[in-house]
């Protein structure tokens, strides 16, 4: 039985070029960056270089690419370190109901500590309104943070006239676009964040590895206190292998990023196509266009999201869901549920996410197994029964 | 994650289906979670003689339906009465904790039949209470 992975935006598989960039940081080039000889000045060039090749994916300077150890941490620098540089001027902070548990628990933590906190609503497909941001702005806001592309729907945010926004308003404005970057043409110059979050493991690159980026001139407190690393922003010896293959995934994305985005888009596209066109009862949620162009969310009628991953597994497909019984809680995905879905159209969604080794023969193969495994677990549900008899 | 014996029940559920003109039929759980389980009890002289199920939910869900209709067949209703979410989950050779809940909603569905039968047929079973139809996570799962 072959393998089917369509579950790239949980994680990547490392590319081959990325593994053989790193291989020799993971044996004699073992120096610390911070040494004064030879192989630490050898660790120190090699992590300059993946700056580089960091910066110029997203159009920034290497001066302003800190590396983390991955989007979590990205993303919690960023409003620990915002909201503690600018305790003077405030103690509000606007977010998106639909982010990533990474900024939503670093939020609600902060809450917990006395913050305030707005959390937007978004509409049907996922999209926050640009009006709702700027009443939301007051005297005593000091961050806006909101994700460029959503990590379940793959709805892509206005983040462009949000970043607008919160420079004319004088707010700083962070974005996660861990699941964006590598996807979709980014240039921070032109898009105006003070702060953007990526990850490596997304872009076929390691895990344990990302980024921070942070605006010349932006004032950010750090979250590691120790040596002098990272123009002294943030302690730690770097994790030279990650940067290093971090840095190579960037690179190759950026040289491939048009190419494979259309082959994605396509086999999305695809998929979308097939599976709405065979299987009744099913939804597709988030946006039809402002979308990842390897993201595709389906909510199937009657039938539970972790009994259709349970069913694909076993044919040696791999995809995630929505549904409740994977979150490890008993609720269905806040994305979903914020999107106004409701509690049975949640819990029935699975997230089919495509990347640079899925093909056109798999999404069909995909699309077989989904509609004999939905037909199989329908016969099984009482919610089916009604429609079966009409 | 799973237990062979949830992947067994979960891939090859017994006892799929519904019993026409059955004794006594239970629907417990709530969308809210995601579970909803039907249980259908067909009683001949006091003794289960057939028991089917539909579930709506996850693997877990599935596998205890599957797993419950299984043990009451065959049984007194005394008996069947008896069956714990416990004893459910141990002949599945143990769930993950966050599915225990699907163990605690096999057993009510089950005492839903009967209490069904019960007061359909003027029947009483001893140590049978009106069930829970709505269990969700408030609920804490029964030792």
């Amino acid at each position: 039985m072959s393998e089917i992975y369509f579950d790239n935006a949980a994680t990547t598989r490392v590319r081959p070029e990325v593994a053989e960039a790193m291989r020799p940081y993971l044996d004699e080039m073992y120096g610390n960056p911070s040494s004064i000889h030879k192989r630490g000045r050898e660790a120190k060039s090699a992590v300059e270089t993946a700056r580089e090749q960091v910066a110029a994916l997203i159009g920034a300077d290497p001066k302003e690419i800190y590396f983390t150890s991955g989007g979590t941490e990205a993303d919690n620098w960023a409003i620990f370190g915002a909201v503690r540089a600018n305790a003077g001027k405030g103690r509000h902070i606007i977010t998106s109901a639909i982010e990533h548990h990474a900024v939503l628990n670093t939020v609600e933590y902060l809450v917990s500590e006395g913050l305030s906190a707005t959390y937007l609503p978004v509409d049907k497909y996922g999209l926050v309104n640009c009006q709702a941001v700027e009443e939301a702005i007051r005297p005593d806001t000091v961050l806006i943070s909101i994700m460029f592309a959503n990590n379940e729907v793959g709805v892509i945010e206005p983040t462009e006239e949000i970043g607008r926004l919160a420079r004319s308003r004088g707010v700083l404005f962070h974005t996660d676009a861990v699941q964006a970057v590598g996807a979709l043409p980014i240039n921070v110059r032109e898009l105006g964040p003070d702060m953007l979050s990526i990850s490596g493991h997304k872009i076929y690159g390691p895990k344990g590895i990302g980024a921070l980026y942070i605006r010349k001139g932006t004032r950010v407190k750090p979250l590691l206190f120790g040596g002098v690393h990272e123009m002294k922003r943030r302690a730690g010896t770097e994790n030279v292998p990650g940067i290093v293959g971090f840095g190579r995934a960037c690179e190759l994305a950026r040289e491939e990023l048009a190419e494979s985005a259309e082959k994605t888009r396509r086999l999305r596209d695809l998929l979308i196509k097939e599976v709405l066109g065979r299987i009744p009862y099913a939804v597709l949620n988030g946006h039809p266009e402002k979308r990842l162009p390897g993201n595709v969310n389906i909510s199937f009628g009657f039938v539970e999201g972790e009994s259709i991953l349970l069913s694909l597994d076993l044919k040696g497909i791999a995809a995630s869901s929505g549904s409740a019984c994977t979150s490890g809680s008993l609720d269905p995905s806040h994305v979903l549920l914020a999107m106004g879905l409701s509690h049975e159209t949640a819990h029935g969604s699975v997230r089919m996410t495509l990347g640079k080794y899925n093909t056109e023969d798999q999404v069909r193969t995909v699309v077989d197994e989904l509609e004999r495994i939905i037909a199989r677990l329908r016969k099984m549900s009482p919610l089916y029964e009604s429609v079966e008899k009409k | 994650m799973y237990s062979e014996k949830v992947m067994d029940h979960f891939t090859n559920p017994r006892n799929v289906g519904e019993i026409s003109g059955a004794d006594g039929i239970g629907t417990v759980g709530n969308m809210k979670c995601g579970d909803i389980m039907k249980i259908y009890l067909k009683i001949d002289d006091g003794v289960v003689s057939d028991a089917k199920f539909k579930t709506f939910g996850c693997g877990a869900a599935v596998a205890t339906s599957s797993m419950a209709t299984e043990m009451v067949k065959g049984m007194p209703v005394d008996d069947a009465v008896k069956i714990t979410n416990k004893a459910v989950m141990e002949a599945l050779d143990g769930l993950p904790p966050i599915k225990v809940h699907c163990s605690c909603l096999a057993e009510e569905a089950v005492r839903a039949a009967l209490w069904d039968y019960s007061q359909r047929s003027h029947v009483t079973i001893d140590g049978l209470r009106e069930p829970v139809n709505d269990i969700d996570e408030h609920q804490p799962p029964e030792e």
